[in-house]
């Protein structure tokens, strides 16, 4: 084992840069469901290009080298690949420990077999809500049942059963009955997912963001769970960030730990970079892993400190969160070089109480816009706009 | 959680340990976590295969390094190992 295998890994990695630790293969934009906060681009449409099979082995082989060893497969809805069991293999041949990051849809106890066969890891399974009636609205198709047949089936076939819920305001109300529905799943481990307002999530968040009691609320609720079943199930809870006083470490900081790559090869230091501009994000078609993580433009651009503006530049937290996360503070600030606003020392912190404001006020009317659902249409009506 | 000494210990099928040659250390893969590991906390691990009880592991490692004394530090490490769910018994 130890020193048996005589490669230099500092020969493929820059001075000063850290190897890449977690990929996500976003195998494919298409997807069944609907869902009002999907992480995908609106403009997802626009990319419809998807890498083939000998594309995603490259990538798979390359980021391996490079150090990556936890990988999720992603979407859209990674099933809808029927290359899938193909890659699966590939990575557990390369030692990858791999995750199928779905929404259970078109998952069947053959294909759970097929896919452990192949050497996947865990499968992470995506629950809307915990009543038939709210899931299958979030989800904009009838899917409440086959999730839970498919929770039970991954247990079954001996995964480590992942169950994630993203937790916002149609559904923050059920915290009690998700818990335990989690508990009644036998989940090993529940992510509850507090929305991050990017992309789909932004558009439609006057009527997802709870107010700070729902989310008070549904935090205790939740810490007591977490107490009730320690040591039998674990809990990842993703903090609601427009609600703390602190930014987020946003991706543990700029290309040091993360690599993602789109549907189309397109290769991203998080998963909303590609709204940022003047990045130029690179695709894997035209470079390799090694090239793209030491020497593009986009994965130097956040890098260490330099890029820094105050009241960043000077803070004495600046090493612990990295200025927060750069998509957002483009996103509510116009300028990517700023503070994250979540953080209450930004200048511009004031749009996060107003967004706050703006949804409580939102929850408060009696007659509320609709949510745009993540589909086809949506996303070239809004891509246009 | 301590250790039952009677009982064989093997390591959890629901995590994963191996050697990162990138890193230059063993590993423990999860979902969604990873932990790194030094160099005499992955010699006891991998001798958590379920042959062997608490007694001969610590034999077996001070066998392996020509030393004693090591029953302390091994059941420390092993109690800690079982409450994060890395290792089981029976």
């Amino acid at each position: 084992m130890a020193g048996s295998n005589k490669i230099n890994p500092s020969t493929t990695l820059r001075a000063g840069i850290t190897p890449p630790r977690w990929l996500l293969a976003e195998l494919t934009y298409a997807c069944p469901l609907q869902c009002p906060y999907c992480s995908n681009p609106i403009d997802y449409t626009k990319h419809q290009a998807e890498l083939d099979t000998e594309g995603w082995k490259r990538v798979l082989t390359e980021a391996r080298k490079m150090g990556a060893v936890q990988l999720g497969f992603s979407g859209g809805e990674p099933l809808t690949r029927k290359d899938l069991p193909e890659l699966v293999k590939h990575a557990r041949n390369l030692g990858y420990y791999s995750n199928l990051i779905t929404s259970g849809y078109g998952l069947t106890e053959e294909k759970i077999v097929e896919l452990k066969e192949a050497g996947l890891d865990h499968i992470q399974v995506s629950i809307q809500a915990s009543s038939q009636e709210l899931n299958d609205h979030i989800a904009g198709t009838a899917s409440f049942e086959h999730k839970k047949e498919v929770a039970h089936l991954v247990k079954k076939h001996g995964y480590p059963m992942v169950l994630c819920v993203v937790i916002h305001r149609e559904n923050i109300h059920q915290m009690p009955q998700i818990l335990e529905m989690a508990e009644e799943l036998g989940a090993d481990y529940l992510e509850l997912a507090n929305t991050q307002y990017y992309g789909w999530a932004h558009a439609n968040r006057d009527l997802l963001l709870p107010t700070k009691e729902q989310f008070v609320q549904a935090e205790q609720v939740a810490q007591a769970f977490k107490e009730k079943v320690a040591g039998k199930m674990k809990i990842y809870y993703v903090v609601p960030d427009f609600h703390e006083d602190r930014p987020k470490a946003c991706m543990n900081g700029w290309g040091t730990t993360f690599l993602t790559i789109a549907p189309d090869g397109v290769a991203l230091p998080c998963h909303s970079a590609r709204d940022l501009p003047g990045l130029d994000c690179p695709n894997v078609q035209d470079y390799s892993i090694e090239q793209i993580w030491n020497d593009s433009k986009a994965f130097n651009f956040f890098r260490g400190y330099e890029w820094m503006k105050e009241p960043c530049r000077s803070c004495d937290e600046k090493e612990k969160d990295f200025g927060g996360c750069r998509c957002q503070a483009y996103l509510l600030t116009g300028d990517m070089y700023s503070a994250d606003p979540v953080c209450s020392k930004s200048p511009d912190h004031a749009v996060i109480e107003l967004a706050v404001a703006s949804a409580r006020i939102s929850a408060l009317s009696d007659n509320e816009k609709p949510l745009i659902f993540r589909n086809s249409k949506n996303s070239q009506r809004l891509s246009k706009e | 959680m301590a250790i039952n000494p009677d009982q064989l210990i093997k390591f959890s099928p629901m995590h994963r340990l191996q050697w990162e040659e990138v890193q230059q250390k063993d590993v423990i893969l999860y979902p969604e976590g990873m932990v790194e590991l030094n160099q005499s906390s992955a010699e006891i691990l991998k001798l958590c295969d379920g042959t062997r009880n608490l007694a001969q592991i610590v034999a077996d490692l001070e066998q392996k390094f020509s030393t004693s004394g090591l029953q302390h530090d091994i059941n420390a490490f092993l109690e800690v190992a079982l409450k994060n769910g890395w290792i089981q018994q029976n």
